[in-house]
C-alpha cells in the first residue's frame, strides 16, 4: 500500500475521481453526451453573455438589499466584486495544477504572493515604472515557481503536498520578518499611488479597477481554455488520469508536471499582481497557509478540473468570507445560545464545514452537481 | 562554550516538541496514507482542553499538579477527538487518499474557527508551575528547566511507542499494514479497527503535543496548532514519512538546526535554513522519502 508506485497511482486515479472533464480535456466522451446543435451553441455563447453583463454592471443603479453593500455601481460592491473576481480567476490558476494535472499543491499562495509584493516592491523601493515593474514580478515570479517546482516536484502525491506547503510557510516567515523594510511585515506594503495611473486610484475609480479585475479573469480564462486544448494540456490530463501509463507512452511526465506548474504559477502571479493593483497594496495574508488551503477549497467546492467550477468557487468563496459575517448578527441567529452564535459568526466555520459536506456528497463540486441535475431533467 | 550548551539543550527541546508533535501524524501516514491536516486542530483541542481544566481545578492546588490533571485531560480529548474523526469522517473514504486530505483541511479551518468564534483569536496566558519557568546550571550554561520536561516526555513517548510496535500484538499488525495492508487483510485481520486504533494515538500525541507547547509559548492560541503542524509535516517528511526512528532523528535535527541557525546567523534564518535543509534532502535523496517502515 505505502510502496512508492501503489501510492502514486492510488493519488492520481482519486484525484481523477474528484475532476469533472468539461467539453475540452483529452478524454474521449461517449457519442450520446456531445453537446449538440443549439445546445453546443448556447454553451459556446454562454461565456460571452456572462462576461457582457459582468462589463455592465458597474452602469447599473440599483440596491440588492442584503445581497451588496449598496448599489450595485456603488463603490463597496464593485470593490467586493473587483476582489470576488480576482480571486476566482487565482483559483483558476490552482486548478490548473490541482484539477487538470492532478498536483496537490499547498504551495500556490507563494506564487501569488510573490506576484503581489513583487509589483508593489518594484514600484517604490526600485522606482521602475508600471510596465516594467509588472514585467518584473512575473518574470521574477516565474522564475521562482521553475526552482521551487524543480525541487518540489523530486517527490510525488502526498509528500509534494508538504513540500511545497512547507516552501510557502517560509516565504510567509519571510514577509512577516520584514527583511530591510521592503514587506512591511504584518501591515502589508501599500501601492505607491503615484506610480499607478490615476485611474486605478481612489473611491471614485473603483469602476476601473472593476473592469481590470474582470479583465484578469477573461485572461486567465482564455489562457487556460488555450493551455488545456494544447498538446501540452492533453499530455496534462493524461499524467493526472494514469501517471505510470503516460510514462510507459513515453511522455516525460516530469516536464509536463514542471510545466503545469509554471504555468499555473505564471497565472498565479498575474492574479497577485491585479489583485495588489485591486487592493491598493500587498497584504501578508496572501502568504499565510489559510489562503493556500483556502484556494483548495474553493477548486473543490465549484468543481475540479472544470474553468467555470474553479471560478464560481473562488468568486462564491471569496463573497461568503465577506458577506456570513453580516448574517451572525442577523436576527435568525439571536435565539440561539451564545456559543452557538459565537461559532456561526466564523465564516471560515461555516465554510469548512460546507466544504466537508461537498466533499463527501457532491465531490464533482456544485458546478458537477448542477450540471448532474441539468442533464437529468434533460433526460425526462 | 556554555552558549553552544545552552543552544543544544535548547534545540533538543524544540526537536522534542516536533517529535511528539510529528509522531501522531507519521504513524498516520504511514499506517494508513492519510496526511492529516487536522492533526493541528488536534494539538488545539488537547492545548484548550488542558487549559480550561487546570482554570476549572482550584486554585489552592499547585500548579505542577494541575498541570498534569490537564495534560491527561489534553490527551484524553486528543485521543477522543482523533477516534471520532476516523470513525465518523475518514472511514467513509477509504483508498481515497485526497479526499481524505481534503475532508482534513475543512476540518482544520472549522476548527480553527470554531475555537477562534468561543475563546477569541487573541492568545490567553497559561499557568507554567515555578520549577519550569526557572534555570539549572550545565557547564556554566543556565539551562531552561521546562527544555528537560519536554525531553524527557519525548524520550518517554519514543521508548513507549517503539515498544508498542515490537513487543505487542497491535504492533506487529501496524508494522504488518505498513508493509502491505492488502495482505493483512488477506489474512484475517481487521485493519480498520487498527487504523481507529492508530489515529486515536495519534491524537492522543497531538493533545500532548499541544499542551507542551502552549507551555512552551506559556500561552494558548487557535493558530498554535497551525504554525507547530508545518513543522511536523517538514520533520516528517525529512524523516521518511512513516518512519519512527527517522521521525526522532529529523525532529532533533530540525531543532537543533533551526536554533543554531537563529543564533549564529540572525533571528528568523532558523525557520527559512528548515525549508533548506528539507530541499537539500529532496534533492540529494529523494528516493528515501517514500519508503516507510514503522
Amino acid at each position: 500500500m505505502t510502496s512508492p508506485t501503489d501510492h502514486l497511482t492510488d493519488t492520481h486515479t482519486s484525484s481523477g475521481e474528484v475532476a469533472v472533464d468539461d467539453d475540452d480535456t483529452a478524454a474521449p466522451r461517449p457519442a450520446g453526451q456531445r453537446p449538440q446543435g443549439r445546445a453546443h451553441l448556447l454553451q459556446r455563447l454562454l461565456p460571452v453573455v456572462v462576461l457582457a453583463v459582468l462589463a455592465y454592471l458597474p452602469y447599473v443603479p440599483v440596491e440588492v438589499p442584503g445581497l451588496l453593500p449598496g448599489r450595485v455601481n456603488g463603490p463597496g460592491s464593485l470593490q467586493l466584486l473587483a476582489t470576488c473576481l480576482v480571486v476566482g480567476g487565482i483559483a483558476l490558476s490552482y486548478d490548473v495544477l490541482f484539477g487538470r494535472t492532478g498536483l496537490l499543491s499547498f504551495g500556490h499562495a507563494l506564487f501569488v504572493a510573490a506576484g503581489s509584493y513583487l509589483l508593489t516592491i518594484s514600484l517604490s523601493t526600485w522606482d521602475l515604472p508600471l510596465p516594467l515593474a509588472v514585467l518584473a514580478a512575473l518574470g521574477l515570479s516565474t522564475l521562482l515557481a521553475l526552482v521551487v517546482g524543480a525541487v518540489a516536484l523530486r517527490v510525488g502525491g502526498i509528500a509534494f503536498a508538504m513540500v511545497t506547503l512547507a516552501f510557502a510557510q517560509a516565504a510567509s516567515i519571510i514577509v512577516m520578518r520584514n527583511p530591510g523594510g521592503v514587506t512591511g511585515g504584518e501591515e502589508g506594503r501599500p501601492l505607491d499611488r503615484d506610480a499607478v495611473p490615476d485611474l486605478l486610484v481612489g473611491v471614485v475609480n473603483a469602476p476601473y479597477r472593476y473592469w481590470l479585475a474582470l479583465g484578469f479573469v477573461v485572461v486567465a480564462w482564455v489562457a487556460v481554455t488555450l493551455l488545456v486544448r494544447s498538446r501540452a494540456g492533453h499530455a496534462m490530463a493524461a499524467v493526472r488520469e494514469n501517471e505510470q501509463r503516460a510514462a510507459v507512452l513515453g511522455l516525460g511526465t516530469y516536464r509536463v508536471r514542471l510545466l503545469a506548474l509554471v504555468a499555473g504559477s505564471f497565472l498565479g502571479a498575474l492574479g497577485g499582481v491585479v489583485h495588489a493593483l485591486v487592493l491598493g497594496g500587498s497584504n501578508p495574508h496572501l502568504t499565510t497557509s489559510e489562503f493556500t488551503l483556502s484556494l483548495l477549497v474553493m477548486v473543490v467546492l465549484g468543481g475540479a478540473g472544470s474553468r467555470w467550477g474553479a471560478l464560481l468557487g473562488g468568486v462564491l468563496y471569496t463573497y461568503a468570507d465577506a458577506r456570513l459575517v453580516e448574517v451572525s448578527s442577523s436576527a435568525v441567529l439571536q435565539g440561539l445560545p451564545d456559543v452557538v452564535r459565537q461559532v456561526l459568526s466564523q465564516p471560515l466555520f461555516i465554510l469548512g464545514v460546507f466544504f466537508i459536506v461537498v466533499v463527501y456528497f457532491a465531490p464533482s463540486g456544485l458546478t458537477g452537481l448542477g450540471g448532474r441535475l441539468i442533464r437529468r431533467s434533460g433526460s425526462r | 562554550m556554555s552558549d553552544l550548551v545552552l543552544l543544544l539543550a535548547t534545540g533538543l527541546g524544540l526537536g522534542a516538541l516536533y517529535f511528539i508533535a510529528a509522531s501522531g501524524l507519521s504513524l498516520i501516514y504511514g499506517l494508513m496514507g492519510v496526511l492529516n491536516f487536522a492533526h493541528g486542530a488536534f494539538m488545539t483541542a488537547g492545548a484548550y482542553a488542558a487549559w480550561l481544566t487546570m482554570g476549572a481545578l482550584p486554585t489552592a492546588w499547585p500548579v505542577a499538579g494541575r498541570l498534569l490533571v490537564g495534560i491527561a485531560a489534553g490527551v484524553c480529548v486528543g485521543a477522543l477527538v482523533g477516534l471520532v474523526v476516523e470513525v465518523v469522517l475518514i472511514r467513509p473514504l477509504y483508498r481515497h487518499h485526497i479526499q481524505q486530505v481534503l475532508v482534513t483541511v475543512g476540518l482544520s479551518l472549522a476548527g480553527v474557527a470554531a475555537a477562534q468564534g468561543i475563546w477569541g483569536a487573541d492568545p490567553r496566558a497559561v499557568d507554567k508551575p515555578v520549577w519550569m519557568s526557572g534555570t539549572t546550571d550545565v557547564l556554566g550554561a543556565r539551562l531552561p528547566n521546562d527544555r528537560f520536561v519536554y525531553v524527557l516526555v519525548a524520550g518517554l513517548l519514543f521508548a513507549g511507542l517503539l515498544a508498542l510496535l515490537h513487543l505487542t500484538r497491535l504492533g506487529l499488525v501496524i508494522r504488518a499494514g505498513v508493509e502491505n495492508r492488502t495482505m493483512v487483510e488477506a489474512l484475517g485481520i481487521n485493519v480498520h479497527r487498527t487504523f481507529t486504533v492508530v489515529f486515536a494515538l495519534g491524537g492522543a500525541a497531538a493533545g500532548l503535543a499541544g499542551v507542551l507547547y502552549s507551555q512552551y509559548a506559556g500561552a494558548v492560541s487557535p493558530a498554535q496548532g497551525g504554525s507547530l503542524l508545518i513543522f511536523a509535516f517538514i520533520v516528517v517528511v525529512i524523516g521518511g514519512m512513516g518512519s519512527l526512528t527517522g521521525t526522532a532523528v529529523a525532529a532533533v535535527v530540525v531543532g537543533l538546526v533551526q536554533q543554531l541557525a537563529n543564533y549564529y546567523a540572525a533571528s528568523g534564518v532558523g525557520d527559512l535554513s528548515v525549508v533548506l535543509l528539507l530541499a537539500l534532502v529532496l534533492l540529494l535523496r529523494p528516493t528515501s522519502l517514500k519508503g516507510a517502515t514503522a
